[in-house]
């Protein structure tokens, strides 16, 4: 399946780029999805281990399943206010 | 009525504290985050404030609602602006109006604690000697907790 990975702020500048569409296993989880990232090297593997992340516009956990087309965006830590 | 918006022109704080007020709430607080010319010890001549917009305002909404809870009226006008503000801009504005001032203190501090907890916005601080840096934040509760944690799953 597919999923779409949305980067912001310190995020966006790291890898150079906002949105990546990334191929995942059937009943992929959100930090297996990390894993691949990770897994692509640099500068990927500069993300956290363990970034917040919010799915379809919520936040998740690590162990929350994806679904094809699912919106998951990698949240920096915020500073609004 | 709750009003709640992520903008990109400068905030009228009047027309937020509009939003509030009623004949039966004595007391009416206006709270405004304002951007100050230092940082860390640097000077700062402006910001840039970015925002996750299709998540930043529902979330932002769901703030306004549960302070709505502790106030005991729906009487809360939330603006925040995103793009680039100079020194002296405000960043925020929170109205809220109630009955009594305790519930509009505690309610108006609950908006502002929460937005640095879970709005998804980012700030990048623009210092006089040229450093562009974003600042440090606060990452949201509820998220990368370790269940499972990922090394052990590779």
């Amino acid at each position: 399946m597919s999923v779409q990975a949305l980067f912001f702020a310190a995020y966006r500048d790291l890898l150079g780029t906002r949105t990546l569409s990334v191929e995942l296993p059937d009943g992929a989880t959100v930090a297996d999805l990390v894993v691949a990232l990770r897994g692509r090297g640099a500068p990927f593997d500069a993300l956290p281990v363990e970034p917040a992340v919010a799915v379809n516009r919520a936040y998740a956990f690590p162990s929350e399943p994806l679904r094809p087309g699912d919106e998951v965006a990698f949240i920096p830590p915020v500073a609004g206010g | 009525m709750i009003h709640t918006a992520v903008v990109k022109d400068p905030i009228d704080p009047a027309a937020v504290l509009a939003r509030v007020g009623a004949a039966e709430d004595g007391a009416a607080l206006l709270f405004l985050g304002t951007v100050r010319n230092h940082a860390d010890g640097s000077t700062v001549r402006g910001v840039t404030y970015e925002s996750y917009e299709q998540m930043a305002a529902p979330v932002l909404a769901e703030i306004a609602r549960e302070a709505a809870e502790i106030l005991g009226t729906d009487h809360v006008g939330v603006v925040h602006r995103v793009g680039d503000l100079a020194v002296g801009e405000h960043s925020v504005a929170i109205a809220v109006s109630s009955p009594h001032r305790a519930q509009a203190y505690e309610a108006s501090r609950y908006i502002i604690e929460e937005i640095k907890k879970r709005l998804p916005v980012w700030k990048k601080e623009h210092y006089t000697d040229g450093r562009d840096v974003w600042a440090r934040g606060t990452t949201p509760r509820g998220t990368g907790a370790p269940v499972p944690t990922v090394e052990a799953r590779r």
